[in-house]
């Protein structure tokens, strides 16, 4: 039982763990913040361009999306990591965690949107389309605030896991709370740091799942 | 009389379907236009490709002194002139009343904020529901739905209203209140086209009834004369079998 304490609950190390921790999370947020709204915003692009009825459009659309649901993230990231320099070109830890990431989540918050924009019924862009707003305007002002209300539990759920597989940053030196955590880890020779960075992502991650339960009880609410 | 609308030798094929076979329409400013027929005739059709909703294969529409088919027009400031009012409302269920009368006069006429709530004030008091201009599509009855609908077309001053089907998706109890606003506009000199069966409401106040049939106009004529004595066969059984109802 002292042992268990000593090597995962040590408040010594902890303490001095914390300044290397707490710039961890930091790094994890910055790296939310980037590559949430970055995949957000492919995918947007996505899943309006495949409403689109032109197969030249559709069918590299669909391969593409096919092409990044199916590549692991972790993969990509340390392609790019590691492969990129053979082409001359070094992008760094961040810039490859904020290119891989867009490229995995423009496929998984596209295919999201899609559906959303696929739900909400066709007579609504007739109806904004008859009093003259643009094919632009009926999607902006009309379809997307509906389609986002009716995939939200989706989005939702798809961002607590982009949150999630920042952690894959510390495969490529990106100091995020993971990998800071294994630097003090590996210095302290003490598992605590681990510990740490785990009780803090349930921290940070807790409120949106009981966020994500309660819209989906309620989405099953409104079905009925 | 001015023709406001003038369609001709109208055609619409879905795929293999040919679905208008050659229709010519002329309205008259000021004219209210019923147009029945069983489903499948064509009627919707028709009037959905008057505002390019859909896009006739061939033929030529004119509205307004615009040509709605020419690749020059602007579509989405022609159809300003031409307000529509659907079977299934199709009110934007995330804004309320007021916010859906506002839209267009914002973004597609260009007003200023002020100046849209002014005006999609009066449109819904037109339509009797200035009270209601803070509530969403959902908190409001079908027939209170359809006339915010009817007050979103009307804000753009249109200067055709074209009506689908407008009460068939509504409580019988309901059809009253919305038949009193389209007789309303009747009475302002609105023209209109009308896909209905509401028969009385046709015999009281369209100026003229066409019978679509399979594609084509069978017959016109002002609604005493096709409503009692019809001239084609096909009309007369049709005519008989809406009175079943």
């Amino acid at each position: 039982m002292e042992e268990i304490v000593a090597n995962f609950f040590n408040a010594e190390i902890a303490t001095a763990a914390l300044p290397l921790v707490a710039s961890g999370i930091l790094n994890t947020i910055l790296l939310s913040l980037m590559v949430i709204p970055l995949g957000l915003a492919a995918g947007l692009v996505l899943a309006v361009l495949a409403q689109s009825k032109n197969p030249l459009v559709r069918w590299p659309l669909m391969a593409w999306v096919d092409f990044f649901r199916a590549f692991p993230p972790l993969v990509l990231l340390v392609l790019l990591f590691a492969g990129l320099p053979f082409m001359g070109l070094e992008l760094g830890g961040f810039a490859c965690v904020a290119v891989a990431f867009m490229l995995n989540n423009s496929a998984y918050y596209g295919e999201v949107l899609r559906a959303g924009i696929d739900s909400v019924p066709n007579g609504q862009i007739e109806a904004a389309r008859s009093t003259g707003l643009s094919s632009t305007q009926a999607m902006t002002y009309v379809v997307l605030p509906q389609a986002v209300r009716n995939v939200l539990p989706d989005l939702l759920s798809n961002t607590l896991e982009v949150v999630k597989l920042t952690s894959l940053g510390s495969v490529v030196a990106v100091p995020e709370l993971l990998f800071a955590a294994r630097q003090a880890q590996s210095t302290t020779f003490n598992a605590t740091p681990i510990v740490m960075a785990a009780v803090i992502y349930y921290a940070m991650l807790w409120p949106l799942v009981r966020l994500l339960s309660r819209l989906e009880n309620r989405a099953l609410a409104g079905r009925h | 009389m001015t023709k406001i609308v003038k369609a001709h030798a109208i055609h619409k094929h879905f795929g293999a379907l040919h679905v208008l076979k050659g229709v010519d329409l002329e309205v008259a400013e000021k004219e209210l236009v019923f147009v029945i027929g069983p489903s499948g005739s064509g009627k919707s059709t028709l009037l959905r490709c008057l505002n390019r909703l859909e896009q006739p294969t061939s033929g030529s529409i004119e509205v307004a002194g615009i040509d709605m088919l020419s690749p020059k027009t602007d579509i989405n400031h022609a159809r300003q002139h031409i307000g529509m009012v659907f079977q299934s409302f199709n009110l934007y269920p995330h804004m309320t009343a007021l916010a859906n009368v506002m839209l267009a006069l914002r973004k597609v006429a260009g007003k200023g904020k002020a100046e849209a709530e002014t005006l999609a004030r009066a449109a819904l008091e037109r339509v009797g529901l200035a009270d209601r201009g803070h509530h969403r599509p959902a908190e409001l009855s079908g027939g209170q739905q359809q006339r915010v609908a009817i007050a979103r077309a009307i804000a753009l001053e249109p200067k055709v209203m074209l009506f689908d089907e407008p009460t068939s998706a509504l409580d019988p109890e309901l059809v009253g209140s919305v038949l009193e606003v389209m007789r309303g506009l009747r009475e302002s000199g609105m023209t209109m086209i009308v896909v209905s069966h509401e028969m009385s409401f046709a015999r009281a106040a369209a100026d003229r009834v066409i019978f679509m049939d399979q594609g084509l106009i069978v017959e016109q004529g002002p609604p005493a004369a096709i409503f009692e004595q019809p001239t084609h066969e096909r009309t007369r059984s049709f005519i008989g079998q809406i009175r079943q109802h």
